[in-house]
């Protein structure tokens, strides 16, 4: 059953990928709603994919690296699907839908953790890692719409306008995309850290249980705070914006890989 | 049923003869009704642009007699001597008619490569004619036919989707910078005709505020009022260069107006919000070195026209791709065209035969003797019997054809050996 749905999910995945590639290329809208529609029904496939391992493996799905990262991805594809209903845009799709392929195909292929449950139940500390993977999945997608608005000034100052800057969301558009991203995001870092201290109060009666995840936690608060305030000053809107965003997901990054893995103690894989 | 055309259009004749065979919305009715008046044509439309005047109509008798009464008509109505219209004018017939307009609502045969107001054009032309009772069955189906052929290749190929001239390649590049331009300032340095077509560009991109520069105020304000903008006077530039997310220039002026030092104050002044300037002077009115600042995209005629040469390019290439579309709705159309032929060809061939058969039996039940009425209306029911299925058969059949060209060819040969004398 858990076949089924792998290879459900990876065929709307690739699916939508190239619909989104085609659409980037040609232009059709018919192939854009293709996109879409392959990319609703990965999103589907996907979530009961997610069920049945975590049903397989009777734990949570992020419970080990492997569950985590398709968690990550299905949340990315989740939260892209979103913003381009939202912002009616879907020419970045062809972007997205690789990182999404990535996390899902490298979270099927790795091998399930053996450690022991950890004390993590509940419907609090099922939210507040959720939320927080939503949060980074959010950041993620706005690192790469922050990539984009930078590759397209690039071209449109370099005057290399080619097929794919006629294509490609305008910076305006990008820049607005992105700051919607991170609000996201920022939104639900905010309330997933929130949930993490009650549930810690919950578990040992203490509110600040100190773990080096903690403060990186706050600092990838605070770093996206000021950048959606600067984002939106005239003098950083566009180029610095992006650049700062570009950043802000390195420390993210630092704190899913390096902080999670030799830091932590109590955040193993979110 | 056939379909005649009879026109002329930029690559047939000089500017001098299409602006002397153009019809206002009023000639073009009263075209359209002199024409069935005199029984040219059965149904009409006249298709008049720019670029281009053609009727469009469904004759009473052969096309090739239509359409030199239709050219006659073209030189009397507009009076131009027919020596000089003549050569001028192209004539298509049926298929070639069809295809002619398909190609021209999807720009395919427009000046510009896939223009976009030809459709509507083309859209307009069919309303008035439609309001006016000139048109009928077959092109009301003919030009739904072309309307949707001109849709489908805009949404479908990217015929239409690039800015094929300067002033719209600007335009479309501040959008790929601000979005859509509808909360957006723009400033025109200067009042010459390319400011004008770039200006009536942001019009219609409903661009918020338009502020007008020049040397002569009166020319400012001429410029202004057409597109409903505001003068600034010349001596406050400086100042005003702060308000435009876009600036359009073409001054005239020996070098660069717009020179680095004051441009960087100005962006400071104004946040270094993004500033999109297309430099449309020769010589150059913005100093290049402008272009290295931050949230400053410069363009000049150079780059823009480069972008439209790119984009000739791109929507040439797009051409097969809409010549299958409108191959496609061509055969849709014969396919249409050739199943009422069909009908129209079936239901005369019965009346034929009834015909005969009436006179064949009147003639031989004369020489049988005792042949009660009773009998002899029998008999007529038998022989009506049999020639209804001799005739159903081929009929099912014919209509199932899937072969177009075979459809037609049978059609026809039916036509020619039963009803050589019915009127095609």
């Amino acid at each position: 059953m858990n076949h089924l749905f792998f290879l459900l999910t990876l065929a709307a995945y690739v699916g939508g990928f190239t619909a989104y590639i085609a659409y980037l290329v040609a232009g059709h809208d018919w192939v854009g709603r293709l996109g879409s529609l392959f990319l609703s029904g990965g999103l589907l496939a996907h979530y009961f994919a997610l069920l049945e391992r975590a049903r397989g493996l009777h734990t949570v799905p992020y419970h080990d690296l492997s569950g985590s990262m398709s968690l990550f991805g299905w949340l990315l594809a989740l939260t892209y699907l979103s913003l381009e209903l939202f912002h009616r845009q879907r020419s970045v799709g062809a972007f997205v839908l690789p990182f999404v392929l990535a996390f899902f195909i490298f979270a099927q292929v790795s091998p399930p953790d053996r450690l022991a449950a950890a004390p993590a139940t509940g419907v609090i500390f099922a939210l507040h890692v959720t939320l927080s993977i939503l949060a980074y999945a959010a950041f993620g997608l706005s690192c790469v719409l922050s990539v984009i608005y930078l590759g397209e000034q690039r071209l449109l100052h370099e005057h290399r306008v080619g097929d794919v800057v006629w294509r490609l969301p305008s910076l305006d558009l990008l820049d607005r995309m992105s700051q919607s991203s991170v609000l996201v995001g920022l939104i639900a870092i905010a309330i997933g850290t929130a949930l993490g201290f009650v549930w810690v109060d919950r578990l040992t009666g203490k509110v600040w249980h100190y773990d080096p995840k903690y403060v990186v936690t706050l600092l990838v608060l605070a770093a996206y705070a000021f950048y959606l305030r600067l984002a939106r000053k005239p003098s950083w809107r566009g180029a610095r914006a992006s650049q700062l965003c570009v950043f802000n997901f390195v420390i993210v990054i630092f704190s899913f890989t390096i902080v999670n893995l030799f830091f932590s103690r109590a955040h193993r894989y979110f | 049923m056939e379909i005649v055309l009879v026109g002329l259009n930029h690559r047939s004749a000089p500017v001098e003869v299409r602006e002397r065979v153009s019809f206002t919305n009023d000639q073009a009715r009263r075209a359209a009704e002199e024409l069935r008046a005199r029984g040219i044509l059965y149904e009409t439309l006249v298709l008049s642009t720019c670029n281009r005047s053609e009727v469009y109509g469904v004759p009473p008798e052969s096309t090739h007699h239509s359409a030199a009464a239709l050219s006659n008509y073209l030189s009397s109505f507009h009076s131009v001597q027919l020596d000089l219209l003549g050569p001028s004018l192209y004539h298509h017939y049926d298929r070639h008619a069809v295809r002619h307009l398909f190609r021209v609502a999807s720009g395919l045969d427009s000046m510009m490569l896939g223009e976009a107001e030809i459709l509507g054009q083309v859209r307009e032309a069919y309303r008035s004619a439609y309001e006016n009772g000139a048109t009928g069955p077959v092109l009301n189906r003919l030009f739904q036919g072309a309307l949707e052929v001109g849709k489908r290749v805009r949404s479908e190929t990217e015929l239409g989707t690039r800015p094929m001239s300067v002033a719209s390649a600007g335009v479309k590049l501040a959008e790929r910078i601000f979005g859509k331009l509808h909360e957006r300032t723009a400033l025109v340095l200067g009042a010459g005709m390319i400011s004008e077509q770039v200006v009536s560009q942001l019009r219609d991109r409903n661009i918020a505020r338009l502020f007008v520069m020049n040397r002569s105020l009166e020319r400012a304000e001429n410029l202004a009022h057409q597109f409903s903008g505001k003068v600034i006077a010349w001596d406050d530039w400086e100042s005003a260069l702060a308000l435009p997310d876009v600036i359009v220039s073409s001054i005239s002026a020996e070098e660069p107006v717009l020179k680095r030092t004051m441009l960087e104050k100005v962006m400071a002044a104004r946040g270094n919000r993004p500033l999109f300037v297309m430099d449309l002077g020769v010589p150059r009115n913005v100093d290049p070195a402008v272009a290295s600042l931050y949230n400053f995209y410069l363009y000049n005629v150079d780059d823009l026209t480069q972008i439209v040469q790119q984009n000739r390019h791109a929507r040439e290439s797009e051409v097969p791709r809409a010549e299958l579309i409108v191959d496609e709705h061509v055969g849709k159309f014969l396919t249409w065209q050739a199943s009422v032929e069909l009908i129209g060809v079936v239901q005369a061939l019965r009346d034929k035969l009834k015909s005969e058969r009436a006179e064949f039996v009147r003639e031989r039940a004369a020489r049988v003797p005792g042949l009660t009425v009773g009998q002899r209306e029998q008999v007529e029911s038998l022989i009506d019997e049999l020639l209804e299925k001799m005739l159903l058969d081929p009929a099912r059949r014919l209509q199932g054809e899937k072969d177009l060209r075979r459809k037609i060819q049978q059609v026809e040969a039916i036509r020619e050996l039963f009803l050589p004398d019915r009127e095609r």
